[in-house]
C-alpha cells in the first residue's frame, strides 16, 4: 500500500477542477465539525446545559454567540451539539450499511425470487417520505441517542440496498467474475473477492451524499423534538427553542445552530459529489 | 402492448405496495419494542387502567388476530376514532387537515419546478461553462438548506422588515372562503371572492417559496442532464442543418423531449414534497398534515397517529401510480 502523499493529494485535487475544489471544501467542512465534536470540552467555554447568564442576551465577549431562552451559552451548545448530532449520524448510518449492504449483495447475487420480494419491499420503503417515516418510528420508540439512529436507519437502508443490488446486477454478468466462477471459486469468495471490492468506492461516495440528507433528517426530528430529550444541546432542537423570540429580533439562538445544519449537510454534499466526479473519471480513464 | 394492458398491470403492481406499506407502519405501531399504551398513559398508570386500555385497542387480542383486524378496518376505510378531545373519527380529522398540506405542496411543487427549469436550461445550454458550474454549487447549497431556518429568515425579512408578507396561518380569521375543494385558493376562485384569494395567496406565498426553494435543486441537476442528453441527439443537429433559430430548437424541440424522463421522477418527488411539507408546516403554523401529526403525537394520541401514517402511505402510493400512468399516457415507449 502507497503512503499517503498530500502533495500528490493536492495535484490530483487541482487536476480534478471544481469537483477537487467541492471535494476539499466539503472535506474542510466535515473534518471542521469532527474535530469539534472530539474535543468539545476544550473548545466550550461553558457547561452547556448549566444556565450561565441571563436569558436571551445578546453576542459579547463574556458569550460570543449570546445566550439562549434560558440562559445557556449558545455556542458552548452548538460545540456540543455537534457531538450529538455526529453520534446520531455516524450509528444510524453503520446499521443503515449492516443491513442494506448485505441484503443488497445477496439479493443482487442470488436474485429470483427472493431478489424480487427484497426489491419490492426496499423500493416500497424508498418511496415512502423519509422523515415521515423517521417521525413514526420515533414517535413509537421515544426520545433518545439510540432510538433516533434507529429510526434514521430504518429510512435509509433501502438507499444502500438498491445502490449495492444494482452494482452487483452489473458486476455479476461481467468477464474477471465468470472467469473466477470458472476457475471454481465460491459464491462466498466470488461475493467477498470479486465484487464487493468493485461496489465498495459506490458505497463511499453514496454514504457522504446519503449522510448530507441524513442531517437533514436527523435536525428535522430534532426540530420538531421527537430527537434526544431535553437538556441534550441538538441543534435542530435548540432552533426550535429560539424560534419564538426570532421575529422580535433575537436572532443568535436560531441563527447559529441553524447554521450549522446547513453547513454540515452542505459539507457532506459537497464531499460527496466531488468525490462522485473524481472517482468516476478515474474509471473512464 | 397496450396502453390499456400498461395501465391494468401498473395498478395491479400498485396493490402490492399498498400492503407493503401498510404491514410497514403495522410493524412500526405494534411490534417495536414500546408498548403503545403504555405510551399513551405514561408508565404510572394502574395496571387495570392499562389493560382496559389495550383492550379498547384491541391490542390484547394474537399479533395476526390485530393485523387482520388491522387491514379488515382499513378496506372499509374505517381508521378508527381518535383518543382525545370528542373522540372524533380519524377520517374526519385527516380530512380537515389534508386539504391545507395538498395546497401548500402544490405551491411548493410548482415553485420548484419553475426553478429548477430555469435554472436547469441554463446549465444545460452552456453546459461545462462557468454559468453550469454555478447552476451545479446552487442545486448542492439549495439542498442543504435547512426548512425551518430558511423559513424563518423569510418569515423575518418579508414579514417583520418589509411587511410585504404574513408570517403564518392559511387566511386572516374571517375571509375564508365557502369549503368547495378545501383548497382555499382554488374555493376563492370558484366562489369569486378576490379579497379572499388575495389573502390565501398571500399567505401561501413564503410557505411555497421555502419548500419549493429547497427542492428545486434536484429538477436543476434533472433538467440539465435530460437537456444535455436531447441537445446531442441527432434531431436537433436536423433543425440546426434546417437553419431554425436557437431559441425556437430549445423551446418547440428540445425542451419537450427534454422534460419526459422528469415526469418519471415526479413520484419520488413527491414524497420529498411531502416530508418537507412537514417542516414548513411546523414552522409557518400552517394547519396542514404535518402540524396535526406532531401535535398529534405530543398528546399520544395513538390512533390518529397510526391513521394519518396509513394515509400518507395510500396517499404516496396513489401519486406514484399516477405519474406513472401519465408517463406511459405522455411517452408511447412506455410499456411493459
Amino acid at each position: 500500500m502507497r503512503t499517503f502523499n498530500f502533495s500528490r493529494f493536492l495535484s490530483s485535487v487541482r487536476d480534478a477542477g471544481l469537483d477537487g475544489y467541492m471535494m476539499l471544501v466539503g472535506l474542510v467542512i466535515v473534518l471542521a465539525v469532527l474535530v469539534m465534536a472530539v474535543f468539545a470540552e476544550f473548545i466550550a467555554p461553558y457547561d452547556p446545559v448549566k444556565t450561565v447568564g441571563m436569558p436571551v442576551t445578546p453576542p459579547s465577549p463574556e458569550f460570543p454567540w449570546g445566550t439562549d431562552t434560558i440562559g445557556r451559552d449558545v455556542f458552548s451548545r452548538v460545540v456540543y451539539g455537534s457531538r450529538t448530532i455526529m453520534i446520531v449520524i455516524l450509528m444510524s448510518t453503520a446499521l443503515s450499511m449492516v443491513v442494506g449492504i448485505p441484503l443488497g449483495l445477496i439479493s443482487g447475487y442470488v436474485g429470483g425470487p427472493l431478489d424480487r420480494v427484497l426489491s419490492l419491499v426496499m423500493d416500497s420503503i424508498y418511496a415512502f417520505p423519509g422523515l415521515i417515516l423517521a417521525i413514526a418510528v420515533a414517535a413509537m420508540l421515544g426520545p433518545g441517542i439510540y432510538n433516533t439512529s434507529i429510526s434514521l436507519a430504518v429510512v435509509y437502508i433501502p438507499t444502500y440496498f438498491r445502490m449495492v443490488r444494482g452494482q452487483v446486477l452489473s458486476l455479476r454478468e461481467q468477464l474477471f467474475v465468470e472467469a473466477a466462477r470458472a476457475l471454481g471459486a465460491t459464491d462466498w469468495r466470488i461475493l467477498r473477492k470479486y465484487i464487493f471490492p468493485n461496489v465498495f468506492f459506490i458505497i463511499a461516495v453514496v454514504f457522504s451524499l446519503n449522510v448530507a440528507d441524513a442531517i437533514l433528517t436527523e435536525a428535522g426530528l430534532s426540530f420538531l423534538g421527537l430527537s434526544v430529550p431535553a437538556p441534550t444541546p441538538d441543534w435542530g432542537f435548540d432552533l426550535k427553542n429560539g424560534q419564538r423570540y426570532f421575529l422580535s429580533g433575537k436572532w443568535w439562538p436560531v441563527v447559529f445552530p441553524g447554521t450549522m445544519i446547513i453547513l454540515l449537510a452542505l459539507g457532506f454534499g459537497l464531499l460527496g459529489e466531488g468525490l462522485n466526479r473524481m472517482l468516476g473519471q478515474k474509471e473512464v480513464r | 402492448m397496450s396502453l390499456r394492458a400498461y395501465v391494468i398491470t401498473r395498478i395491479l403492481m400498485t396493490i402490492p405496495m399498498i400492503l407493503i406499506l401498510l404491514t410497514l407502519v403495522f410493524l412500526v405501531m405494534r411490534v417495536l419494542p414500546g408498548n403503545p399504551v403504555i405510551a399513551i398513559v405514561g408508565m404510572k398508570a394502574s395496571p387495570q387502567y392499562i389493560k382496559k386500555l389495550e383492550h379498547q385497542l384491541g391490542l390484547d387480542k394474537p399479533l395476526w388476530q390485530q393485523y387482520l383486524d388491522y387491514l379488515g378496518n382499513l378496506l372499509r376505510g374505517d381508521l378508527g376514532r381518535s383518543m382525545i378531545w370528542g373522540k372524533r373519527p380519524v377520517i374526519q380529522e385527516i380530512m380537515d387537515h389534508f386539504p391545507a398540506t395538498l395546497e401548500l405542496t402544490i405551491g411548493g411543487f410548482l415553485v420548484s419546478v419553475l426553478l429548477g427549469l430555469a435554472t436547469g436550461m441554463l446549465a444545460g445550454i452552456r453546459s461545462g461553462g462557468k454559468v453550469d458550474a454555478s447552476m451545479r454549487i446552487y442545486s448542492i447549497v439549495v439542498y442543504s438548506l435547512f426548512i425551518p431556518l430558511l423559513g424563518m429568515m423569510l418569515q423575518l425579512v418579508f414579514g417583520v422588515w418589509f411587511h410585504m408578507l404574513p408570517v403564518g396561518g392559511r387566511i386572516d380569521p374571517g375571509l375564508e372562503p365557502p369549503t368547495i375543494t378545501g383548497l382555499y385558493v382554488l374555493d376563492s376562485i370558484i366562489s369569486l371572492k378576490m379579497d379572499s384569494l388575495i389573502n390565501s395567496l398571500a399567505h401561501l406565498a413564503l410557505p411555497s417559496f421555502t419548500l419549493g426553494l429547497v427542492l428545486s435543486g434536484i429538477y436543476t441537476r434533472l433538467v440539465r442532464s435530460s437537456l444535455m442528453e436531447v441537445l446531442g441527439q441527432d434531431f436537433i443537429r436536423a433543425c440546426k442543418a434546417r437553419g431554425l433559430p436557437g431559441r425556437a430548437i430549445l423551446f418547440k424541440h428540445a425542451l419537450k423531449n427534454a422534460l419526459i424522463p422528469i415526469l418519471t421522477m415526479m413520484g419520488l418527488q413527491f414524497a420529498l414534497l411531502l416530508a418537507g411539507a412537514v417542516l414548513t408546516e411546523t414552522t409557518f403554523s400552517w394547519p396542514g398534515m404535518g402540524t396535526f401529526l406532531v401535535e398529534r403525537i405530543t398528546y399520544r394520541d395513538f390512533t390518529t397517529i397510526q391513521g394519518s401514517i396509513v394515509f400518507y402511505a395510500l396517499f404516496v402510493a396513489l401519486v406514484s401510480l399516477v405519474v406513472d400512468l401519465v408517463y406511459a399516457y405522455v411517452d408511447p415507449r412506455i410499456r411493459y
